[in-house]
């Protein structure tokens, strides 16, 4: 494709769900011209070897994401919180795995 | 019930040729996406040519396999439609090299993928079981194929000045070689007669609409439909078959049962 095209189709996000009562996974990005073109060319090229029951795309302009600079107040005072992790209590063995 | 051997070579050699044309995309398509969409198109085709294959080698015995009847027959022993065999451009000799035209795939996958969404949902009630079985499974596959060759037939048609010419040639060059799904040939009549093959004629209208819907819907006109009737499925075809068996073919004579 002509780099002119990549700049006229708008770039989508695809979200393909493995199987049922599994969430949609993030697996890739396309350019495509419109919505239904970004499904039928996700169902191409991201779900040929049955990795897929469902996809979402969603226009990337649509995504709001933080920024790597926000790193320091976002993220890292959570690193010193071990108690926020539910290891101190004592699970009963007949939970199973959780 | 078994259908007729050569009614099964003739959806076979259908299926193997546009398969083989298809898969000429591959490492080559407008965009990586269409270049996958393209591949995973003639993939399927070609599964469903071996599964074909497979049965009818069953009944003709004598050593023949998949392979045999795919690469060590010759032009006037496939029974494809005419359109499956030619080149994705112009016409033009078939000794003559040019580029790769996308409109002329997507109007030859459209044309042949709402006849074969008829017949495969028809043959779906064969009174041979094993081709009833391939046809259950071909019909999802041709299903996409529709969806995906009529999609883009439609952004074409009602693109660009430059895209609608080049659907509106494509379909000029092209339509008229959709006469040959309604004419009878003698393993047609032989299937239809024993329960397993099904009646073209009959599906002629439902055709003619889903062409028409599409064709407007891509504000194409329909050319009209005369002339030149093909007969490949009664083995009389255009020059370039010989080109597509001779690549297709060449690695398996070259090397005869080799595997990997």
């Amino acid at each position: 494709m002509s780099t002119a095209a990549l700049k006229e189709w708008p770039l989508w996000e695809v979200f393909v769900r493995s199987k049922q009562g599994l969430e949609h996974k993030h697996c890739g990005s396309l350019h495509a011209s419109d919505a239904q073109h970004a499904l039928q060319m996700a169902r191409d090229v991201y779900t040929r070897r049955q990795e897929g029951v469902s996809i979402w795309v969603v226009p990337s302009n649509t995504i709001s994401a933080s920024e790597p600079n926000d790193k320091g107040e976002f993220f890292e005072p959570a690193s010193d919180k071990v108690y926020r992790h539910p290891t101190f209590y004592e699970i009963p063995e007949e939970v199973g795995h959780m | 019930m078994n259908a007729p051997v050569d009614y099964l070579l003739h959806l076979a050699d259908n299926a193997l040729i546009l398969g083989q044309r298809n898969a000429e995309w591959c490492g080559h398509g407008p965009i990586l996406e269409e270049d996958i969409a393209l591949s995973n198109n003639s993939l399927d085709l070609i599964g469903q040519a071996r599964l074909l294959y497979q049965h009818a080698a069953e009944q003709m015995g004598k050593g023949a396999t998949e392979d045999t009847l795919a690469y060590f027959r010759d032009v006037p022993d496939f029974r494809n439609y005419t359109l499956c065999e030619l080149p994705h451009m112009p016409l033009m000799a078939a000794t003559s090299a040019g580029d790769r035209d996308f409109a002329t795939t997507i109007v030859r996958n459209f044309l042949y993928s709402s006849l074969m969404v008829l017949v495969w949902d028809q043959l779906q009630n064969s009174k041979d079981a094993q081709l009833a079985a391939i046809a259950a499974k071909s019909l999802k596959e041709v299903r996409y194929h529709l969806r995906h060759s009529r999609d883009w037939l439609v952004r074409l048609g009602d693109g660009s000045e430059v895209s609608h010419a080049k659907a509106q040639a494509a379909l000029d060059q092209l339509l008229p070689y959709t006469q040959e799904f309604w004419t009878t040939s003698p393993q047609e009549s032989a299937a239809l007669a024993n329960g397993t093959g099904i009646d073209m004629a009959a599906l002629q209208n439902d055709w003619n609409q889903i062409v028409s819907e599409a064709l407007q819907e891509a504000t194409l006109q329909r050319p009209a439909a005369g002339g030149f009737v093909p007969t490949g499925k009664q083995g009389i075809h255009s020059e370039h078959l010989g080109f597509v068996l001779a690549e297709m073919q060449s690695l398996a004579r070259q090397h005869p049962g080799a595997i990997w």
